[in-house]
């Protein structure tokens, strides 16, 4: 695994947007920015609605993971580029989603939707949806190497690397939630204990590109993450955490790297679990 | 899109008194400007970040004390330090 197998220039997306076998698929936090406009070609997947289970805190299951595939017209050898906003957050996710359920090839617009408003490149009127026949997508079963639960991050304390990567603010229990969104009061505020906190933003330039993966490495050591050893990250709700794991794992290639989907919002709520107040 | 709107977005639905609201508009010569706006806090460190709406317009969500703002555009970066207080919202119009 190196960063040009999952990481694309938008001068690539650009060069191969009427490629058939390639199917660039647009996921952000505000899902109705495709609405708005989006990339020649690129069709949507709703964080909310097409990931999530309707009902329980999970995600959608493989059955639903097929059938969501199979109806945007996503085949199994297609080469599956995501971008969005808010520098790949929700992208990052999806990212993660398709490795979780074993997608071949799949790769990250390095920059995202940001980059490639920086630029001004085009973005078509968001009513143009591209017309795709239906797949019949084959998931596999999760891999679940690749996800942390609670217990994952309680047994981790003390013993794995432990990376927070939200703000210093929500990091210290002074925020409860990115500072775009009102400030949640259901959880506790502060961090697991021993975790590193090492924000997502810390991997990206200001134009939401990735840094260079010698930058990236210097930026974990001087962090003291021994990155030999296995890896939790986590943030609020899992995406944040999604990118650095695309880091970690997809870039600079670290075998046993988990993302802690449940996050913040979860351990924060559970009963009785250390939590710790105050700055790294 | 018509003009830009003077001010933040509408505050209709928002717990004024229990946030601390820093919000905004980015212009170039009184046109709004579709780009993004990033929150930094006291240590320079990024905090949040969000696109610009149709008429230019921005707001977050902080915690009282120091922040910079930082617009980034197509061709421009723009920073600028506020002060913000909870149950009070800080208007900050950029132009770059």
């Amino acid at each position: 695994m190196s960063r040009s197998d999952v990481l694309v220039s938008a001068d690539w997306v650009q060069d191969h947007l009427d490629d058939p076998k390639v199917v660039v698929v647009e996921v952000d936090e505000d899902t109705s920015a495709y609405d708005k406009n989006h990339i020649r070609n690129a069709v949507r997947i709703d964080w909310k609605k097409d990931l999530q289970d309707p009902v329980r805190r999970d995600f959608v299951d493989q059955a639903g993971f097929e059938a969501l595939l199979s109806a945007k017209g996503i085949a199994n050898d297609d080469t599956v580029v995501l971008y969005g906003g808010n520098n790949n957050w929700f992208a990052s996710y999806a990212f993660w989603y398709f490795k979780l359920y074993g997608h071949g090839d799949v790769k990250l617009l390095d920059g995202g939707r940001k980059k490639w408003e920086l630029d001004s490149r085009e973005l078509v009127d968001g009513a143009k949806v591209p017309e795709r026949a239906a797949t019949e997508y084959k998931a596999q079963a999760q891999d679940t190497s690749i996800r942390a639960f609670r217990d994952d991050v309680v047994a981790a304390i003390g013993n794995k690397n432990l990376v927070d990567v939200r703000s210093p603010d929500e990091f210290s229990g002074r925020l409860l939630a990115p500072a775009h969104l009102p400030q949640e009061q259901s959880q506790r505020p502060g961090h697991v204990p021993t975790a590193k906190n090492i924000p997502w933003s810390k991997n990206a330039n200001d134009d939401g590109t990735f840094k260079s993966d010698d930058e990236l490495r210097a930026l974990y050591e001087a962090e003291n993450v021994d990155l030999a050893q296995d890896t939790i990250a986590y943030c609020r709700i899992g995406e944040r955490s999604a990118l650095t794991w695309f880091v970690l794992h997809q870039l600079l290639g670290q075998t046993n790297v988990k993302n802690y989907d449940g996050s913040w919002t979860e351990y924060g709520s559970l009963v009785g679990v250390p939590i710790e107040l105050g700055s790294n | 899109m018509c003009g830009a709107k003077a001010g933040g977005p509408e505050l209709a639905g928002v717990d004024v008194a229990n946030e601390t609201i820093i919000q905004g508009s980015v212009t170039r010569d009184g046109e709004p400007v579709n780009g993004y706006v990033r929150l930094l806090d006291a240590s320079g460190e990024f905090t949040a970040e969000v696109p610009t709406s149709a008429t230019g317009q921005f707001r977050f969500f902080a915690a009282p004390g120091s922040w910079t703002l930082r617009a980034l555009v197509p061709g421009a970066t723009v920073d600028r330090a506020v002060v913000a207080q909870q149950g009070q919202f800080t208007e900050v119009a950029i132009t770059v």
